[in-house]
């Protein structure tokens, strides 16, 4: 277990580089239940002015937190989970390539100690979530329970 | 088509309570890449003194948008689903989701500010057992992008 005591503002708890394809949506869509097929379909993402398919907002941000799950050995000690959702996640289709298997989109993902509340015994971690560079969000907070 | 002002304050109660499934756990953990092993093996999740598979920290968004469904379609809000667009999103674990649990979310819309031709809308889903116990609170914004976007 993590010991709080040990714990400063500021640290470093990891870094860990998730892969997204035209696959990984499909699930997605069918284990969480939205099928909007700007997720799915190239055609309809495009003609409501997308750069083409993207990922759920809730991918990335389920997927990101799974950083501070095995940080903190217990995803149920994540009590607070919050994040913006500021840049679309494009995820394309290469020609040629098994969207299954492509190795598609990579987001990049780091955690730092953001604050510490030694009398709740929480800490909350914020999360950099990025794709080529570029923050897909913004005020990306997870508070565990110690 | 405009959203509808007179929404703020207003409140959608429970429909059908959610039976969260093991399988379906597993596999919105799978969906999201997680590797815990609380989400899939019983005696992982036993040991962490959960009494069933532990649910990933966003699996609430399944109930939350189940909820906000009724939003949408409700006729009186105006909000055309195709220009919908998620802005943010927040969950509060009262405590955490396992399987068994059988959940009821009464949805509230919090505000609703006009932004350029469209509006940002606010909605709180308070999700609790049937028998009352309080589990999480889900806030989420949509934009509802302006028909000159």
């Amino acid at each position: 277990m993590i010991d709080f005591g040990t714990l400063e503002k500021g640290q470093k708890i990891g870094t860990t580089t998730i892969h997204v394809n035209r696959g990984d949506l499909v699930a997605y869509a069918g284990a969480s239940g939205d099928f909007n097929p700007i997720h799915w379909n190239e055609r309809f993402a495009t003609e409501v002015g997308l750069p083409g398919v993207i990922a759920h907002g809730m991918f990335t941000m389920g997927a990101a937190v799974q950083l501070v799950c095995d940080w903190a050995q217990d995803p149920g000690a994540v009590i607070d989970y919050q994040a913006r959702f500021t840049k679309p996640v494009p995820v394309p289709d290469p020609a040629g390539s098994n969207p299954s298997d492509d190795p598609g989109t990579a987001i990049e993902v780091s955690g730092a100690i953001g604050a510490l509340d030694a009398e709740a015994r929480t800490a909350r971690v914020d999360l950099t979530v990025s794709v080529q560079g570029t923050k897909v969000l913004v005020k990306a907070q997870a508070v565990v329970q110690l | 088509m405009s959203i509808n002002p007179e929404l703020a304050g207003r409140t959608y109660p429970a429909q059908e309570p959610y039976l969260v499934g093991r399988e379906k756990i597993r596999e919105f953990a799978a969906a999201l890449k997680a590797t815990h092993r609380a989400h899939y093996d019983i005696d992982a999740a036993a040991a962490l003194g959960h009494k069933d598979l532990l649910a990933p920290p966003t699996f609430a968004i399944i109930v939350a948008q189940r909820a906000d469904a009724l939003l949408v379609a409700d006729p009186a809000s105006g909000i055309d689903f195709s220009r919908v667009v998620h802005a943010d999103q927040r969950f509060t674990h009262h405590r955490a989701i396992i399987a068994g649990d059988e959940l009821l979310a009464e949805l509230h819309v919090d505000s609703v500010r006009a932004m350029g031709g469209g509006a940002m809308i606010s909605t709180r889903a308070e999700i609790s057992t049937a028998t009352g116990e309080k589990v999480a609170t889900t806030v989420s914004s949509i934009l509802v992008r302006g028909e000159e976007n």
